[in-house]
This record gives structure tokens, C-alpha cells and sequence, in this order.
């Protein structure tokens, strides 16, 4: 029963992971950006939640309204103002670039927020748990993965339903094509990321109410993110998800044989399916 | 009447490659101009002059009297000038009818049951209609000619580029084709027409002008210009002096 149990809770945990991951493959898919400063971006979500808290004294999950818009903002005057000058034929560029992005975004919070451990209270709902025949589950984790699910079928729906999706698509397929069609690259772009830092805030809320965070908790996350994208396989957002629980069932299975175990259960498992399947799992993608 | 599309003194080189030497020539409102010339001659060149890829060295380019030469391809677009490749780019990972879709929310600023409506009847004028939910990389030769031409109209432009279309196909395939293109014209839309199918061409058009090193070397009615030395000279290498 404890397996079944820490298999459950592994499930519950991608559910975090897919949403640290779905905002990263969002803009891979579409502009081809490997945003290194998307861990980083998380924690910030996490920090702008802590700081309306504190000024407004609202729960984290009411906080919520403001940060998703907040970040979404950021985002989209993030890619206008400074990734849009950078990205062209080189993938390089825009790498650097966030890369020197994640250095300054921990150093700012660092002066900010200082090096303690924070953490976003939420009240009762944090331990509330349910029973579910043998095991109990929180409701916490059980609210987190509904969300994953929720966000990615949004995304999913976004991207093959409406006229937004369709120039995403048409931009990953074709960029210079698709501006011959009308489509306005820069703003297009400034939508991608906005939509994936609003899906990072919720990422950074979720993280600060499980654990504590501090200005340096971001490489982590970009690496489990990082992970479940290429588990699942390059733009395949279903695939995210199924990458995130892979990943999340193998860090609770680890921790279970013994508690040093589990981020290295999850490096494991990865490095094993990257091993046989380079493309991931579920790719759509194509090079 | 003044011309809806007019290039003055284009210049464009890539070091000592000069594909548009002092171009000037224009079009006017439901004219169908055809262009002829030897390979690398820089008639694609022109065209992506005209649409905004390449940036001009010099001289300028107006749409309906209006500066256009320091506008982005996007705006090129929205303004209405739409063009076809001659090797077909399609978004092959999207169906044939999205490929219309966002060149008709984006390029002609449609949206919603307006948007929908306009792809339809477009890919039914094109005949591709009864593809509408075909992935565009699985189309053959000629759809994805066609889908070049339907993505073009979607944007509902005023001025079309197309590039070479009728290259490749059959001569059925080619028939239809220029019955197509003669729809397109006959709604009013200009067309300027790169092509080495000749006949196909004289179909339409009802000017030639000949582009050779970047240069404009001949121009005027299109039985004339096929009779005359320059086009003899670069299509049969017939010596200017024999």
C-alpha cells in the first residue's frame, strides 16, 4: 500500500512538474527560445505572490488574479523590449541572453527579498487531505494537478482552435512565410511568452505553498521542467504532462527506497529514456 | 489612372551580385503584367523586393501612391500585396484550411464566421475545398500550388506575386491552373506574373517585360516582346549580330 501510495503522490507531483514544463515547451515550440531563466521566472512568480500577500494580505491562491496577469505582462515586455532583439537564424543569442537574464533576476532577488527561505501560506487548505479508499491524498497536490490538466487542455485548444494558435503554429513551421502572410512577428512572440509566464505564475504559486523558495530554488525547477518536456517529447503538450508524472513518480518511488534517492531517481530515469528514446516518448516535433 | 504598384530606381546587390539594377516599372489597378527572363536573372529577387524580405539598396516602392519601402513584409501584406513561391512553403504541419485561415486573420484582419467564410470560398474558387482538412504536407504538386494561390487571396490582396506557379505541372494540370488564375484577375486583383511556361503566361497577361542581370531590357505588348531579339537572344541564344 505505501507503493501505491508514493505512486499516487508521484502522479500528483508531475502535475507541478508539467506546469513548470508546459510554459518552457510553449515558447520552444513556437519560437524556438530555450529560455534558461524560466526556473528563475517561476520564483519570481513566487515572490511577486509573497509581496501581495504581505501588502495586501491576500491568500496566495487569491493572489493569484494579480499574478498571472502581472507576469503575463512582464512577459510580453520582455520579449518586445529585449528577446525580440536577439532572436533570428542563431538559437545562440537568445540563450545567452536569458542565461545572463537568470543571473540578474536571482541577484535582484537576492537584494530584495534576502537569502532566507520564504514561503507562501495558504491557511488550512495546505494540510486539508481526502481519503481515498486506502490512501489519503492532500488537497493541495489533488488542486495542482487539476489545474495542470485544466491548463494544458486550454493550451491545447488554444493552439489547434483558435486563430492565436493557428499563427503560433504557422510560426513554428514557417516564420518567414508566416510574415508574408500579415502575421506580425513581434507581437506574436510577445503573446507566446506572456501566455508562458501567466502559465508560470501559476507554476510559482503552486511552489511556493509546497515548499519553501528562495532566490536561487530556480535552476531546479528549470531543470525538472527541462526534463518533463523532453520525457514527453518536443511539442506534444500531452506528452509534457505524461513527462511530468513520469518524472514525479520516479522521484517519490526513489525517495521511497531511501530519501537521499529522489532527485537522483528522477536524473535516472531520464537520462534512461533519453538513452533509448532521444526524441522523447511522444514527439511532434521534427528536429 | 495612376499605378497601384510602382518601383523607381531599385537597386539591391549582394556584394558584386546585382539582382535589381535600377529598376523601374509599374503597375496599373486589374493589370496582369507578365515577367520573363533566364534563370538568376533576379526575377524572384524583385519579388522579394516587393514584398518586403529583401530591403532595397536604393530607389523606392509605392502601393497605390503610398511609400512603402521602409514597411516590414507584415504590413507589406496588410496593405495588400500577397505573393506565391515558386517552390510551395507550406505550414505543412497544419491542415490546408488553417494554412488559409491565418493568412486571413492576419493578413486581412478578418476573424470569426467572417474569417471562415472567406477561406471557404477561396478554396472553393481554387479547388481545393474538398482538402480543406488535409494536413498540407501530404498535398501533391499541384495542391500545393493551389494552396500557394489560396493562401496568397486569402489576405485579400490588390496587387498578387505569383512565382513560377504553372512550373512542374502537366499540361492538364497547367490548364486549370490558368483558368484559375484567369478568375482571380477577372475579380479585379493585379497581378504580376513570373513564369517560363510561355503560353500559359500569354493567357493572361496583356503585358511583357523582360528582366535580365537585374535590368528591365524589354517591355511592352506580349506577341511583340516574344518577336523581338532580346527575348530571342536570351531564350533561343541566338547572337545579337546574326
Amino acid at each position: 500500500m505505501d507503493w501505491l501510495n508514493a505512486i499516487l503522490q508521484g502522479t500528483l507531483l508531475g502535475g507541478l512538474y508539467a506546469l513548470f514544463a508546459a510554459g518552457l515547451s510553449l515558447i520552444f515550440g513556437v519560437m524556438r527560445l530555450v529560455n534558461i531563466a524560466h526556473g528563475d521566472l517561476i520564483v519570481l512568480s513566487a515572490y511577486v505572490a509573497l509581496s501581495f500577500g504581505v501588502s495586501l494580505g491576500l491568500n496566495p491562491l487569491v493572489a493569484l488574479l494579480l499574478v498571472v496577469p502581472s507576469m503575463a505582462l512582464i512577459g510580453y515586455a520582455l520579449q518586445r523590449l529585449i528577446l525580440n532583439r536577439t532572436m533570428g537564424e542563431d538559437l545562440l543569442p537568445p540563450l545567452l541572453v536569458t542565461f545572463g537574464l537568470s543571473v540578474i533576476l536571482q541577484n535582484v532577488l537576492l537584494m530584495g527579498y534576502s537569502a532566507d527561505p520564504q514561503n507562501l501560506q495558504a491557511g488550512t487548505i495546505e494540510t486539508a487531505s481526502v481519503n481515498l479508499g486506502p490512501v489519503a491524498v492532500g488537497v493541495m497536490p489533488v488542486l495542482v494537478f487539476i489545474t495542470a490538466v485544466v491548463v494544458i487542455a486550454a493550451l491545447q485548444w488554444m493552439f489547434y482552435r483558435t486563430a492565436l494558435g493557428r499563427a503560433f503554429r504557422a510560426t513554428s513551421d514557417r516564420q518567414d512565410v508566416a510574415q508574408l502572410m500579415g502575421l506580425n512577428r513581434a507581437h506574436v512572440f510577445g503573446l507566446a511568452m506572456a501566455l508562458s509566464l501567466a502559465v508560470t505564475a501559476l507554476a510559482g504559486v503552486f511552489l511556493g505553498i509546497r515548499t519553501a523558495f528562495d532566490p536561487a530554488a530556480g535552476g531546479a525547477r528549470l531543470i525538472f521542467g527541462f526534463e518533463a518536456v523532453i520525457i514527453g517529447g518536443l511539442g506534444n503538450l500531452w506528452g509534457t504532462l505524461a513527462g511530468g508524472v513520469i518524472l514525479g513518480v520516479a522521484q517519490t518511488l526513489g525517495a521511497k527506497i531511501d530519501p537521499g534517492y529522489q532527485i537522483l531517481a528522477g536524473h535516472i530515469v531520464f537520462l534512461i529514456i533519453l538513452a533509448l528514446r532521444p526524441r522523447g516518448l511522444f514527439p511532434r516535433i521534427d528536429g | 489612372m495612376s499605378p497601384i504598384l510602382e518601383l523607381q530606381g531599385v537597386k539591391k546587390a549582394f556584394g558584386a551580385v546585382v539582382v535589381a539594377d535600377d529598376q523601374s516599372w509599374s503597375l496599373q489597378p486589374g493589370e496582369a503584367l507578365g515577367v520573363l527572363g533566364p534563370n538568376g536573372a533576379g526575377k524572384t529577387s524583385m519579388f522579394n523586393l516587393v514584398t518586403g524580405t529583401l530591403s532595397t539598396d536604393a530607389g523606392s516602392i509605392r502601393l497605390d501612391g503610398q511609400d512603402i519601402t521602409g514597411w516590414s513584409a507584415a504590413k507589406r501584406c496588410r496593405a495588400g500585396i500577397a505573393r506565391s513561391f515558386q517552390v510551395p512553403q507550406p505550414f505543412a504541419h497544419m491542415t490546408v484550411f488553417e494554412n488559409a485561415y491565418v493568412a486571413a486573420t492576419q493578413g486581412a484582419g478578418l476573424s470569426g464566421r467572417a474569417a471562415e467564410a472567406h477561406c471557404l470560398d477561396v478554396l472553393d474558387r481554387t479547388g481545393l475545398v474538398a482538402k480543406s482538412n488535409v494536413q498540407a504536407g501530404g498535398l501533391t504538386l499541384l495542391e500545393r500550388k493551389r494552396l500557394e494561390l489560396s493562401r496568397a487571396l486569402c489576405a485579400k490582396p490588390r496587387v498578387i506575386l505569383l512565382d513560377e506557379i504553372a512550373g512542374g505541372l502537366t499540361e492538364h494540370e497547367c490548364q486549370s491552373l490558368i483558368q484559375t488564375i484567369r478568375d482571380v484577375h477577372a475579380t479585379g486583383v493585379s497581378i504580376v506574373w513570373i513564369e517560363h511556361v510561355v503560353h500559359a503566361l500569354l493567357a493572361v497577361v496583356s503585358r511583357l517585360m523582360v528582366i535580365d542581370f537585374g535590368r528591365k531590357i524589354a517591355e511592352g505588348e506580349p506577341h511583340a516582346i516574344m518577336q523581338s531579339r532580346e527575348v530571342k537572344e536570351i531564350y533561343l541564344g541566338i547572337e545579337a549580330d546574326a
